[in-house]
């Protein structure tokens, strides 16, 4: 495994006195991809959202344990830096009622960026990186909403580029797409790993198979298994594991 | 929970444990041929070996149908990909048998040296056979490596049995020719051992992921 860039130690996380994540400790390793797997209301989700404060500031939770990014405290980081450097891409694409530009250029801007040339470059490169530019660039101007749901959530992946992340958590990103649309995203999550490291939730065993060097399972909030991917589909370790990618769990 | 999947699983090992019986009658065939020839039983042979090549084409039709509809992971994965492989080794005991069927009309021999020999190691294959394809179906290692084990008295034995042959040939030159079919035969028997060795270690490799160490 590569060097981690998140390390996580500890966790635990409650929704009110509902315990969500249970004593969680992992390391996301640089520059590849962590997929997260487990039934519905497992934790994985909650655990995603949690490596960039999505949920800490939500009334009623309540946090203990560390996490760390790049060796930083990131409760005592702030907020708006730490998710400029941990983008988040979500399972609807939800594109800004505006022109494909402005979506690109939106986070930029918030960032300080204003010259027209400079913004101009970043919304090309996020797009190229995220293989769209050369479906968009002719129609820069137009509604984003007018795009494909496939082409949208390619546009979401480069506006989440477009602040120049470290590390993209992606929250099941193909669920809501067409299988063409889907492997579109797959090759491009597997071309983005050169650059940025990810962590992707999904429901689909065989995208996670596919796509991921690492895979974490997490069950009723305790990690129950994390290792290689392809180790932890031939040949798990825990019987829980087991029975869950088999499909005979319950 | 995947009750669809689970009957695919159980028509698989079904279908292997009657590959595993066709071998076990192919062998007793060649084995009680070599007593008498009996035209028979020939015929048995041959329909007996077009049996086990027709289950070798269904079982690799259920294991692709598995792998394609079901994307099996884990211990799943595993002993489907054993099985494709399992059923070559058993679709060459059926045919290693025949090749024993294809010599025997050569020796003109009335008295064949060391018969009961041989056709003690066939009982040992056979036996062989019906544990290995019995561990696949209960994922039993034990059983497994008994396999392994019972393969060193099999080789034993043709070792015992090539000296003696050689022994036979220097006593007897003019049925060397003879002899040397007997040895032969003798090899087939081993090597049918051999096979039902390796299922024993797909076997193995189904229960814990890992090959066994030659």
């Amino acid at each position: 495994m590569n060097r981690p860039v998140i390390t996580v130690n500890g966790l635990n996380l409650w929704y009110g006195q509902t315990q969500a994540l249970k004593n969680i400790s992992l390391d996301i390793p640089e520059k590849s991809i962590t997929a997260l797997i487990g039934p519905s209301g497992c934790g994985k989700s909650t655990f995603l959202k949690t490596l960039n404060r999505m949920n800490d500031l939500v009334p009623g939770v309540r946090i203990t344990g560390s996490v760390r990014y790049e060796g930083q405290d990131i409760f005592e980081t702030n907020v708006n830096q730490l998710r400029k450097e941990v983008g988040m891409v979500f399972q609807k694409p939800n594109p800004f009622p505006m022109s494909i530009y402005n979506n690109i250029a939106y986070g930029p801007r918030t960032h300080g960026i204003t010259n027209r040339q400079e913004l101009d470059e970043i919304v090309e490169k996020a797009l190229r990186g995220a293989a769209i530019w050369d479906e968009v660039k002719d129609r820069l101007k137009k509604n984003a909403l007018g795009l494909s749901g496939g082409q949208q959530q390619r546009l979401c992946i480069a506006r989440a580029l477009a602040v120049q992340p470290k590390v993209l958590l992606m929250d099941e990103p193909t669920s809501a797409l067409d299988p063409i649309a889907t492997s579109r995203i797959e090759d491009l999550v597997m071309e983005l790993k050169s650059q940025y490291t990810i962590v992707i939730v999904t429901h689909n065993m065989q995208q996670a198979v596919r796509i991921s060097d690492q895979t974490a399972f997490f069950l009723l909030g305790d990690l129950v298994e994390y290792g290689e991917t392809e180790k932890l589909f031939s040949r798990p370790v825990d019987k829980r594991t087991e029975e869950y990618i088999t499909g005979r769990f319950g | 929970m995947r009750v669809n999947y689970d009957r695919q699983l159980e028509q698989l090992n079904q279908e292997l444990t009657q590959m595993g019986q066709l071998c076990e009658q192919i062998i007793d065939l060649a084995s009680r041929l070599l007593d008498a020839w009996d035209t028979g039983l020939v015929g048995q042979v041959k329909t007996i070996g077009g049996e086990i090549d027709e289950m070798e084409r269904s079982i690799e039709t259920v294991c692709m149908r598995l792998l394609l509809r079901q994307q099996p992971v884990a211990r799943d994965l595993r002993f489907i990909s054993a099985a494709l492989k399992i059923i070559t080794d058993l679709e060459r005991i059926g045919d290693q048998a025949e090749d024993i069927v294809e010599i025997l009309p050569q020796i003109q021999t009335k008295t064949k040296t060391n018969l009961n020999k041989i056709q003690e190691m066939a009982k040992h294959a056979m036996l062989m056979v019906n544990q290995s394809v019995d561990a696949y179906i209960r994922q039993d290692m034990t059983l497994a490596k008994a396999v392994l084990v019972h393969d060193d008295v099999v080789d034993a034995d043709f070792m015992q049995i090539k000296t003696e042959l050689i022994q036979a040939i220097a006593r007897n030159p003019e049925q060397g020719e003879d002899t040397l079919d007997l040895l032969m035969i003798a090899k087939y028997f081993e090597r049918i051992a051999d096979h039902a060795t390796n299922v024993a270690e797909w076997v193995i490799y189904g229960v814990t992921g890992t090959h066994v160490q030659a």
